[in-house]
């Protein structure tokens, strides 16, 4: 499969929310792997990761879905994801999803090797995303998977440093989950809503008017939750932010 | 107590519009996250410790038949004795013969979870007996015939006014809570009233934070000294532990409180760390003449023997709980039964079973921070989900749940059917959220957050027309 080229191929997990709500972070994805000297190509016979079956207590179609998921990739050199929690669940879940079975256990944990989340690999190659300027306050919110089962946290604000422009505050609490959750957010929608305005109001007390993160499920909902409550800060995925100047919110 | 673990949504719902719950919730969680940053940061070796306190306490649950006999034979060496409960209801059966055959009158009790768990308390009270907790935030809760909602700071969801409100109707005539609520004011009036109850009392009731397999020991840990005037004041202790409690060594119980108090309240120390073996002895000048320790099974053999033996390390220091943020955001009630947070939607199934709490471990995000500060190194997300799983397969979970996620499973399996259906979905979200509609089954979401503004196609959709073959 591979050719006579030199640079290593990256294959993109577009993740499922990407491909449903913003497929412009899939785009930019590829174009800052081009720009950081990978070859990218993207595995048509992808879906998603499996998180929802697995997280509900369905290991049997989380098992089914991972199957498919390593064989689609198989010919990667890296499988990269703008995501932490997919990049935990291939990363992480996957072996453990096949522990004890003879042939998939050491095929997941094969594949898991290979797998990375986008800013991780991004932040190795710092100095060849020549990122637009943003003029911006912005405040960065670490998704619980990326710190807790990918560990990343300097990486984004490695490559957010770089951007001419970007002011980036910290949160107070940043290790706070946001309440996104995955299906939680929609099983216990109160406490997920609370969750969200701890983390709005930590955002808020920054003045930033721009809230980065690298997982669209915390994005989609705290973003969904600032414009229900009207406010007026947007959340954007960090590959948007490193690839393009952040365009008015489309409601504005 | 009688489970409402079954009620969790609506419980929480009553939480998070309860102002002053908030209020406390909110204090008590920056009080102690904060705290306990501190005194990890101040310990260099707080990494490694953790490691070593799990690795004890996983020798210890491989080799629990050992050292609990190994306890047993200790205690009756130093005078006292052992007592094996399977249940709740033996373990009171058992409590209230001790009390019966000492003609105990009046028990006073330390603060125990183990209590909790078999409701001492009632069993004691329907037998006529006079029960006073002693711990200040027990006794409180005591006083408003409420359940803790803390495992370490049981009226944590109580404010000074709710405090000096019931110290008044309680305390009678000479109570100055009716005009004060200032902290000392009302510590004063506690320790006033409580100093009595201490004298007065035939048997005392505590709990143990270990068990101490070499001497026999048991260890409490607290910061009022209440555990020790209440196991030393009256003619009997009787101490009630779960067997997961024992350690093998001294040494062993020493290194584990190392991480215990710097997780729980951030203290290096608690106030108060006393070692008690044995009932007194001829040249003791103070100390009970009987010593008995019930040790509970109450599911844990179970816990033992399956996918949940690494949640017999608990020590019950609470971090989990101050640092989660379902925890925070509903406090332990909710969670209908002894013990909330994390750690509680674990044992709470386990304990009164899945049909009653099959809610619990679905009430997590799964942020794993519990995890990444429990002392015990307990991989508390993977045993929610575990629970989740067991759930499952039980069919504690409705059919049309389990059904709908098989169906969403057939169709990931199959890309080209999965285009369909996603690249349909995003243009009716997108449809939608331009004219600012509802899905049907939306409100879960919509009622709380506006609806994603999809970009209308797909990135697959997208892909084909722009990758060419970088599609692959």
């Amino acid at each position: 499969m591979s050719e006579s080229h030199p640079r290593p191929r990256a294959a993109l997990f577009v993740t499922c929310l990407v491909d449903l709500f913003r497929p412009g972070i899939g785009f930019a994805a590829l174009s800052l792997l081009e720009r950081a000297g990978f070859e990218t190509v993207v595995p048509r016979r992808q879906t998603c990761c499996g998180q929802p079956a697995y997280n509900s207590g369905d290991s049997e179609t989380a098992r089914r879905i991972a199957r498919d998921v390593i064989v689609a990739f198989a010919d990667a050199d890296v499988v990269v994801a703008p995501s932490g929690s997919c990049t935990g669940m291939l990363r992480l879940h996957y072996p453990r999803l096949f522990a004890g079975d003879p042939e998939w256990e050491e095929r997941a944990r094969e594949f898991a090797g290979r797998c990375r989340e986008l800013t991780e690999v991004l932040a190795e190659h710092a100095e060849a995303i020549d990122a637009p300027p943003c003029a911006a306050d912005a405040a960065y919110h670490d998704s619980c998977s990326s710190l807790r089962e990918v560990g990343v946290k300097a990486e984004p604000r490695r490559l957010l440093a770089r951007v001419p422009g970007l002011r980036l505050h910290e949160l107070d609490e940043p290790e706070a989950c946001c309440g996104f959750g995955g299906a939680f957010c929609v099983k216990f929608p109160e406490i997920s809503a609370h969750m969200a305005d701890v983390k709005i109001g930590d955002a808020r007390g920054t003045g930033a008017s721009l809230l980065i993160g690298n997982d669209l499920g915390c994005l989609l909902h705290l973003e969904g939750r600032m414009r229900h409550r009207g406010l007026d800060i947007r959340a954007r995925h960090i590959a948007e932010v490193l690839t393009r100047q952040p365009e008015r919110r489309r409601d504005e | 107590m009688r489970p409402t673990s079954r009620s969790f949504k609506a419980n929480a719902r009553g939480a998070l519009l309860d102002p002053g719950l908030q209020k406390a919730l909110a204090r008590a969680k920056d009080g102690f996250i904060g705290r306990r940053r501190d005194a990890v940061a101040a310990l260099p070796e707080f990494e490694s410790l953790r490691a070593t306190a799990r690795d004890i306490k996983q020798h210890t649950l491989e080799h629990l038949d050992t050292y609990l006999l190994r306890f047993e034979a200790a205690v009756q060496a130093a005078g006292g004795q052992v007592h094996w409960a399977r249940d709740a209801g033996e373990a009171n059966r058992i409590v209230v013969d001790i009390c019966r055959r000492a003609g105990a009158e009046h028990i006073i009790k330390g603060k125990s979870m183990v209590g909790e768990e078999i409701a001492v308390n009632p069993a004691l009270e329907r037998e006529g007996f006079d029960v006073v907790e002693t711990d200040l935030g027990e006794y409180i809760i005591q006083l408003a015939k409420e359940p803790p909602s803390h495992i370490i700071a049981p009226a944590v969801h109580k404010s000074r006014s709710d405090v000096a409100a019931l110290f008044s109707e309680h305390h009678g005539a000479g109570s100055e809570s009716a005009s004060s609520d200032e902290p000392e004011v009302l510590l004063n009036e506690a320790r006033r009233v409580l100093r009595d109850r201490f004298m007065a009392g035939d048997a005392g009731i505590t709990g143990a934070n270990f068990l101490v397999a070499e001497t026999g020991s048991i260890v409490l840990v607290t910061n009022e000294g209440n555990g020790d005037l209440s196991s030393t004041l009256p003619r009997t202790h009787i101490v009630l532990a779960g067997i997961e409690k024992v350690v093998p060594t001294l040494e062993d119980a020493t290194t584990i409180l190392r991480v215990l108090a710097r997780s729980a309240t951030g203290q290096t120390l608690t106030s108060y760390t006393t070692f008690v073996t044995g009932a007194r002895r001829a040249a003791d000048p103070d100390g009970p003449q009987a010593f008995h320790v019930v040790l509970v099974d109450g599911g844990r053999s179970d816990m033992l023997a399956g996918e949940f033996r690494d949640m017999l390390r608990c020590i019950r220091c609470g971090a989990c709980l101050n640092h989660c943020p379902v925890y925070g955001a509903v406090g332990g009630h909710a969670y209908g039964w002894v013990y909330p947070g994390p750690m509680g939607s674990v044992l709470t199934p386990l304990m009164v079973g899945l049909g009653e709490a099959q809610a619990l471990p679905n009430a997590s995000s799964l942020c794993g921070r519990c995890e990444s500060v429990c002392p015990m190194m307990i991989p508390l997300p993977r045993m929610l989900r575990a629970l989740r799983e067991r759930a499952n397969r039980e069919h504690h979970v409705s059919w049309i749940q389990r059904s709908a996620l098989r169906a969403w499973g057939a169709i990931a399996h199959r890309p080209a059917l999965y285009r369909v259906f996603a690249s349909a979905g995003a243009r009716a979200i997108a449809a939608l959220g331009r004219r600012g509609g509802r899905l049907p089954g939306s409100g879960p979401w919509t009622d709380y957050r506006a609806l994603p503004r999809p970009e209308g196609r797909t990135f697959m959709a997208e892909a084909r027309t722009r990758l060419g073959n970088r599609l692959r």
